[in-house]
């Protein structure tokens, strides 16, 4: 099984090749003439007020952390679904209501943060 | 020649052939978007380099190549560059599991039409178009650029929200093939049974996923030109700025194959079997088939760009929480009842 993962490697590597000599070959057939304003942060025409490396809105925290945690949830799913089909009746039902049971306490935690306001966005 | 050199062979053929019509076809999808805004809004748009101003994309990209490369004395040198690298090599890596085409006989030998055939390919694809969001993310934060730092962070949080949807809408295909490869679901959506007729809920919250995972209209808030000037991508330049222009589009191809593959019956030519043609024959109407329902949605992706405004931020984000992430829960809930029932 482990032959079928060789083409992936091998378009990662041409993928990379790719990228890299790109990325390279401006610097090689451009031109090379900087200058003190030509390479200060751009902004809108305006001298730099202080730097971008600084605080910024906690939501967007809050939405990585929420994906992290349904994500997770999602790729519990996965499993189930592959096998759901080749069960035999009787565990096919029994995988179905256990499925129903952490759905239902996924929705729990769902509603929950919706009423904590984590998604808020005004 | 023993029998891996051959493989190995053919399996570098194919990606040769493949990367090349898809970067060829991002240019012309360039050319495309460019003309289909020009028709939309009453305009010409290229028409002076070749005729009807086909070579223009040849002549943008030797322009860019040509072009000074600038990186600001704040930005972080190693991760301004990293960041068009990953952006560029999930592009070109994403279209390794999606079939184009059934297997075609070249001189004796029975060549699968599809780079790799693993059988993780759906998580493959949702894995590498996850990995998209970091070169978004560290374009905006090593630039030190306060319109790249919002434009990259906006698209990051939105990118992983709609991703959920994503995996959702694609959890109910799962379910009904029993299967993760591409190929197999390909196979399943013989004749007339495409998914898009079976999983229309699923097939609605797919493409507007895909629609938010390529930053394209109406969710392109990483690079809302009237706030943000570019966005993420304000401080690059030349060759760097090409390589995220180019995989943006080449997102957008790569997500169009990827919704006729699991929605759109794939390669699948309806009737083409009773039609008494010989197999090859078939299998290059199967390959033009796969071609022409992805030209479809990639004009589709143009289409939609230059007819509906950008939403609002908060918009956004509620229509993936509040609305598409219940619904993908739903919608699976419902498939796997359906499936139950029909067993019984």
């Amino acid at each position: 099984m482990i032959e079928s993962y060789i083409p992936i490697m091998l378009i990662l590597f041409i993928s990379v090749g790719f990228a890299v000599v790109n990325v390279n070959m401006s610097w090689i057939l451009g031109p090379t003439r900087p200058n003190r304003e030509k390479l200060s942060t751009y902004e809108s025409g305006m001298e730099p007020v202080g730097t971008a490396r600084e605080k910024f809105s906690v939501k967007y925290y809050m939405v990585s952390v929420l994906f992290i945690l349904f994500d997770i949830e999602v790729v519990f799913l996965y499993p189930w679904a592959v096998s759901f089909m080749n069960f035999e009746p009787a565990k096919m039902v029994y995988s179905f209501i256990s499925v129903i049971i952490f759905v239902v306490i996924l929705f729990i935690g769902y509603f929950y943060v919706i009423k904590k306001g984590a998604l808020k966005w005004d | 020649m023993p029998e891996w050199l051959i493989n190995l062979l053919i399996t570098l053929a194919k990606i040769a052939v493949v990367h090349g019509v898809l970067l060829t076809c991002v240019a012309y999808t360039v050319y495309l978007e460019r003309k289909v805004s020009a028709f939309m809004q009453d305009r010409i748009g290229p028409n002076r380099v070749g005729p009807f101003g086909l070579l223009q994309p040849l002549v943008d990209v030797v322009k860019l190549l040509m072009k000074e490369d600038i990186v600001p004395v704040n930005a972080n040198r190693f991760v301004h560059s990293l960041a068009p690298i990953i952006s560029i090599l999930v592009a070109l890596s994403t279209i390794a599991v999606v079939p184009f085409g059934n297997t075609i006989n070249i001189a004796g030998r029975d060549i699968q039409l599809q780079i790799a055939d693993v059988n993780v390919g759906v998580l493959y694809f949702l894995a590498l178009s996850s990995l998209g969001v970091y070169g978004v993310t560290l374009s905006g934060w090593s630039s030190n650029n306060k319109y790249s730092l919002l434009g990259g962070l906006r698209s990051s949080a939105q990118m992983i929200s709609y991703e959920l949807a994503m995996g959702l809408a694609v959890l109910a295909i799962v379910l009904m093939n029993g299967s993760l490869e591409l190929d197999t679901i390909v196979k399943n959506q013989a004749g007339w049974h495409w998914n898009v007729i079976l999983q229309p809920v699923g097939f609605i919250i797919f493409i507007t996923a895909a629609l938010a995972e390529t930053n394209r209209h109406p969710f392109d808030f990483a690079e809302a030109e009237q706030e943000l000037v570019a966005g993420y991508h304000t401080e690059y330049s030349s060759m760097k700025f090409a390589l995220f222009f180019l995989a943006e589009y080449a997102n957008v191809i790569v997500m169009s194959a990827v919704i006729t593959t699991l929605y759109c019956g794939g390669w699948q030519f309806p009737f083409v079997h009773s039609m008494g043609l010989s197999p090859t024959l078939i299998s290059i109407l199967q390959v033009l088939a796969f071609c022409a329902k992805t030209f479809f949605w990639v004009f589709f992706f143009v289409w939609i760009r230059w007819t509906i405004p950008r939403f609002r931020y908060d918009q956004l984000m509620n229509l993936g929480w509040k609305v598409f992430i219940p619904l993908g829960i739903v919608n699976l809930v419902v498939t796997g009842l359906v499936l139950l029932l029909m067993k019984h």
